[in-house]
């Protein structure tokens, strides 16, 4: 399977959760586990650029697929993505740990529709619970995504 | 919560999937594993096997046939509601498709795995009910087509057998006057109480143990659906007439 | 003191790492760690015949099967945590039960394998035989007292605590208007998403052990730990790294994971770690808000409050570790910003065989909250006056603090409100709101509050100037997303005239520093904020006194900024922090970095030692904040306009205005993110989240798919104002917020939907369901 662009050891146990194998097998800890029944979308990623559950998914399934996590959007020690700017900008995140999720779907949604309607980035953003920051301040982060990823 | 162990298999075709769906004992289907991986990590499903549907590849298509529309086993319900053929030939169905559950869900969530899920509340059971759909469901003792009418047998019971495997849903094309609506707790919840229309069918859902179809003007009439702790019976027939009125009027 | 960076809306300092992916959540260390699972049980009251571990020990990738009389403490009772004299009848539960469990969810059995998914299959092989009992489910069977939860425990009574202010009967008697409510509130849960998780490792060399714990408290945990395996509590270091949310559960001490993990690193001298998950974070995890209120009030024609009577049951769940905490705060702040000169309430926490409770953001207030305003709107209804005029009449005024309640308080001193402005929440927030808007089945909700916040005993603070310049900082307790690192450094970066840039705070580690209470009761700020600043002003009083002596200044001549100690008026006398830094340390060996101007052969200003005596090297102090007179009050007022649709009873807020008065405020950004968020957790809680146990004592609903937590759709964008009237009690002059947002919304929600709908609201939480119920008498009579 494809990580973030590079090869990656496939999962060999087949229940493994794709969340867990991301997580424990690859190190890659910034995809987060919240309810594991697809709610709270905290373990959400991209599958071939599409948001998925990836505790929904058996690692085994995301062989000969590329699967995009939250490391990918910017490299160590290189700058914040725009999306993650936004999100710094507007307090879009306060423990982080449903952030992730909501930066793969804000992702996925601004790269095949760069100027979203509000309630497109309401529909984007439906799906994934936040219990810190009632949900002001990541809107107003993905609509300044839009602008930043804009120019 | 982690899934009790299975074994797995993820046969390249059809065929050996029938094979596998003859011998195994106790196997389950994943296609977007959606409803089925939660039950697999709730441990409140232990099949000794899975068999992953997901890289049959001649099920992943959406065709033109007999003045409808097949949709293979493995075509997402996002890929569905966004098909311009699907749009185009059968509007309604990408409607109903939205009010499942969220978009993230819809990437892998699939058409005919919602259909044999016969979950009694799922818009896209009632939708091929109202629209008179059918289904073919394949094995290695052969090839049949269930009709949306007999399709859904109760609770989360559908009429495939343990050996069959759906392979396609077919939708009729229908551009005539048709509607969905629901009350929901939550956005994208499951609906407590449902109602889709095409034409002068339709068909009800959430307030029994599958989806039925409904006269319009008595649209309650032989319903008792169960208490449940949210919702009494009473509640969910009122709201039933509440969304009923809705499709019945746009 | 500078104000630069006091009061900024200053984006966060910990988003960087958070946004990369790099937040360290304790589940994301595993350093080869074992994994864990418990045998948790099903039944909410039994007895335990046996319970048989022979086949989970054999099972694939077990490494150990505990029961309780497999670990030296695993049948003593865990430690009580807040002892109360009222407290008569406190009951603990056990880490690991083996003769009785009192609640479904109850620990039993603690299995540890190569990994979570082994060790789940190894639970599933634990046999236990159980006896069921009769289950005692809700407060009010609870007091009836037909089953007892605990047999040495008379009529399920943990405590039944009166207290009197004035003459209630006879204010009562007198008053012309009297009416009788019974209010009630059902069980909750926080439910932050990442659930709990412990982590730890012995190093048999150094004989230290280290703990990672999604805690509210480490510095608690590594003294229980200490104490528990008779270790030095310098051996012992406790960790909360990035924690996903708390709200209150996360400082229930001692459970019974926090004692075995690190119990399993010692014996099996590898890490162990358990995760929790969704499920079992359900039922094994603190609830709280399950409250029966009988309520009697006596008013005059004017609507003034003149007698109230509360009798109210605490629904304690099955066991007592957080005392009567929670009871207490209801009863001691359900008077609200209102004056009321006669008084009564009394409550008896009562056992239940149901998941024990502890606080949950707002502890005690939402309930208190929700008595007090529903008895505004009553005689607002019932003469027919204006809600708003009511509370009006009956505000406790700007001139009349300190206000004492008349009532005890949690810190165990009594409740006497410091400072606000009460009328004027109530005016802006009237204000704010605006008219009524169009169409129908639209009502107005308004909640007032008050909330003791800043509870001692204590908080500390270290703060250091690095011989680069750049400043740490630290304190005891953890963050959950409150944005400590930012706010603590702003007030450090103020008062050393720095950078916030150059300022790093560290939370929650008792490497860094070990003493402290905890991060509840909206306190961080009040607590280690001031602690903070004190802390920071003595190292720019040792700042100013070094660099006066190479400056040959006066210290009251000298002020700290831009990163240096200088001359005011006098631009080019400055001597650069670093460079303080350095000549804080008397040296013999420079090494470098410019060191060598603190050597012994640099001229030195001033006679006498190198270290003067009481002097300390380093540009560094601690400071602690203890207040004296208790816990500093914030307020607010809500005020909204819903839609109830009059067919469905959806609930559709149009707009939710928040003015809120946390004294002088560090930073809004944050404050409005706390106020926001507080009141999303209030909307779930009072109109789609329910903790729906049967009458078994199962709970039924122990996910996310039957646990309705609000998605976006479902929560409005909060309009916040500010008021600010400064706390007197400390020296920055702030009070907690973190809770406020959450505490008025059931009442507020209850009140707005009875005026949209004309329904009386008496118990919360309210669902479309519930309302229909409530509408049917009067359906019928119109279609009879």
């Amino acid at each position: 399977m494809r990580v973030n662009g590079l090869e990656r050891p496939d999962a060999t146990d087949p229940r493994l959760l794709l969340s867990d194998h991301l997580r424990h097998g690859l190190g890659l800890t910034g995809t987060h586990v919240g309810c594991e029944h697809g709610v709270c979308g905290c373990c959400t990623v991209l599958l071939d650029g599409h948001p998925v559950r990836s505790c929904l998914l058996l690692a085994v399934q995301a062989r000969g697929h590329e699967v995009s996590t939250v490391e990918g959007l910017a490299a160590d020690g290189k700058p914040l993505h725009p999306i993650q700017v936004a999100f710094n900008e507007c307090h879009g995140l306060q423990c982080g740990f449903c952030t992730p999720g909501f930066l793969m779907v804000t992702s996925a949604l601004l790269a095949t529709n760069p100027e979203p309607s509000e309630a497109e980035i309401e529909e984007a953003i439906s799906g994934n619970l936040c219990r810190c920051t009632g949900y002001a301040g990541i809107r107003r982060s993905v609509r300044r995504a839009a602008e930043l990823t804009g120019r | 919560m982690k899934p009790a162990p299975f074994e797995y298999h993820s046969p390249a075709s059809v065929a050996e999937a029938l094979i596998l769906l003859a011998e195994l004992e106790d196997a389950k289907v994943l296609a977007g594993g959606q409803s089925l991986i939660p039950l697999l990590n709730f441990r409140l499903a232990r099949p000794a096997h899975l068999v992953d549907i997901n890289e049959i590849v001649e099920l992943g298509r959406i065709v033109e046939r007999d003045g409808g529309i097949a949709i293979g086993a493995n075509v997402r319900q996002a890929d569905a509601q966004a098909d311009p053929l699907v749009r185009n030939r059968c509007p309604l169905l990408p409607v109903a498709l939205g009010l499942v559950a969220h978009p993230v869900i819809r990437n892998r969530g699939t058409v005919c795995g919602s259909l044999a899920h016969a979950d009694p509340a799922a818009e896209l059971c009632a939708t091929l009910l109202a629209l008179d759909g059918r289904v073919r469901a394949r094995s290695l003792r052969g090839e049949r087509v269930i009709s949306a009418s007999d399709l859904f047998l109760g609770p989360m019971e559908s009429a495939l057998a343990a050996d069959e495997l759906l392979t396609e849903a077919w939708f009729p094309n229908f551009v005539g006057p048709g509607a969905i609506s629901e009350e929901v707790r939550r956005h994208g919840d499951f609906a407590i109480a449902g109602a889709v229309r095409a034409g002068d069918r339709l068909a009800v859902f959430g307030v029994a143990t599958r989806p039925q179809l409904a006269d319009p003007a008595d649209p309650t009439r032989g319903l008792s659906p169960s208490a449940q702790p949210e919702c009494s019976p009473e509640f969910r027939l009122h709201l039933l007439e509440a969304v009923v009125e809705r499709v019945m009027k746009a | 003191m500078s104000t630069r960076l006091f009061g900024e809306r200053i984006a966060r300092k910990e988003d960087d790492r958070l946004l990369r992916g790099r937040g360290r959540f304790t589940d994301d260390i595993d350093e080869g760690a074992l994994e864990c699972a418990f045998v948790r049980s099903p039944f909410a009251s039994a007895r335990i015949r046996s319970i048989d571990v022979t086949a989970a020990r054999s099972a694939p990738g077990v490494v150990a099967v505990y029961t309780a009389a497999d670990v030296p403490f695993g049948d003593r009772e865990l430690p009580l945590l807040i002892p109360h004299p009222l407290l008569t009848n406190p009951r603990t539960q056990r880490c690991l039960a083996s003769k009785v469990v009192r609640y479904a969810g109850e620990a039993v059995a603690f299995v540890i394998a190569e990994s979570r998914y082994l060790a789940e299959d190894a639970a599933d092989l634990v046999e236990v035989d159980y006896e069921p009992l009769p289950a005692v489910v809700t407060p009010e069977v609870s007091a009836r007292a037909e089953h007892l939860v605990h047999e040495d425990v008379p009529g399920n009574v943990a405590a039944d605590v009166t207290q009197v202010v004035g003459d209630p009967d006879g204010a009562l008697a007198t008053a012309t208007h009297r009416l009788e409510r019974r209010l009630r509130m059902e069980r909750s849960a926080a439910q932050p998403l990442e659930a709990r998780a412990v982590w730890a490792r012995w190093d048999e060399d150094e004989r230290r052990l280290t703990v990672y714990n999604s805690t509210q408290s480490p510095t608690s945990i590594r003294g229980g730990l200490a104490v528990l395996f008779g270790l030095p509590e310098t051996s012992v270091d406790v960790i909360a790294p990035d924690v996903g949310g708390g709200f209150g559960p996360k400082i229930m001490l001692f459970n019974p994971d926090e004692l075995l993990v690190p119990y399993a690193a010692m014996q099996l001298g590898r890490p162990v770690k358990w995760t929790e998950d969704r499920r079992e974070h359900f039922t094994a995890v603190s609830h709280e808000r399950a409250q029966v209120h009988e309520v009697r009030f006596g008013f005059d024609g004017e609507g003034r409050l003149l007698a109230l009577d509360v009798d109210f049951l605490h629904d304690g769940g099955a066991y007592t570790p957080y005392g009567i905490i929670l009871p207490i705060i209801t009863a001691a702040q359900l008077p609200g910003p209102y004056r009321v000169p006669n008084y009564r309430v009394r409550f008896r926490d009562l056992y239940t065989n149901c998941t024990p409770t502890s606080p949950y953001r707002g502890a005690g207030r939402p309930q208190g909250c929700f008595v007090i305003e529903r008895v505004m709107d009553a005689i607002a209804a019932e003469l027919g006056l204006d809600r708003a005029e009511v509370r009006r009449r009956n505000l406790v005024q700007p001139d009349q603090f300190p206000h004492a309640v008349g009532t005890m308080w949690q810190d165990g001193g009594m409740a006497v409100y410091d400072s606000g402005d009460f009328p004027e929440l109530l005016r802006r927030a009237v204000e704010a709101l605006g008219p009524r808007p169009e169409g129908g089945g639209v009502g107005m909700g308004l909640a007032m509050y008050v909330e003791g916040t800043g509870v001692g005993p204590y908080e500390g603070a270290h703060v250091q100037v690095l011989v680069s310049g750049k400043v740490v900082a630290s304190t005891g307790i953890p963050s959950q997303g409150q944005g400590h690192g930012t706010v603590f450094a702003q007030v450090v970066a103020d008062e050393l005239g720095v950078g916030i840039e150059d300022v790093t705070i560290t939370s929650g580690d008792t490497r860094r520093f070990p003493w402290g209470v905890g991060t509840f009761a909206s306190r961080g700020a009040v607590m280690s904020g001031n602690a903070m600043a004190i802390a920071a002003r003595a190292v720019a009083e040792k700042a100013k006194k070094i660099a006066a002596e190479h400056l040959e200044a006066d210290p009251g001549d000298l002020e700290l900024a831009s990163g240096e100690v200088r001359v005011k008026g006098s631009p080019g006398r400055a001597l650069p922090l670093a460079a303080v830094a350095i000549l804080s340390n008397p040296l013999r060996y420079a090494f470098g970095g410019g060191a060598e101007i603190a050597t012994q052969f640099q001229a030195r200003p001033g006679a006498g030692p190198p270290l003067a005596p009481g002097d300390a090297p380093g540009l560094e102090a601690t400071g602690y904040f203890s207040p004296v007179s208790g816990s500093t009050w914030a307020s607010g007022c809500h005020a909204a306009y819903v839609r109830v649709d009059p067919r469905t009873f959806r609930l559709t807020i149009l707009k939710y205005v928040v003015v809120h008065d946390c004294g002088r405020v560090i930073n809004p950004l944050i404050l409005d993110g706390q106020i926001q968020g507080g009141v999303a957790q209030g909307i779930g809680g009072a109109f789609y989240e329910r903790l729906l146990y049967d009458v078994e004592g199962q709970l039924t609903n122990a996910s996310f798919m039957e646990f309705l937590m609000p998605y976006a759709t479902e929560i409005p964008e909060v309009e916040i104002h500010h008021l600010e009237t400064p706390s007197p009690l400390n020296p920055l002059g702030v009070k907690g917020a973190g809770e406020a947002g959450t505490i008025p919304v059931s009442a507020l929600l209850a009140s707005a939907i009875e005026d949209a709908t004309g329904l009386r609201v008496d118990e919360m939480p309210l669902n479309p369901d519930r309302l229909y119920e409530l509408s049917r008498p009067a359906r019928s009579a119109t279609e009879g």
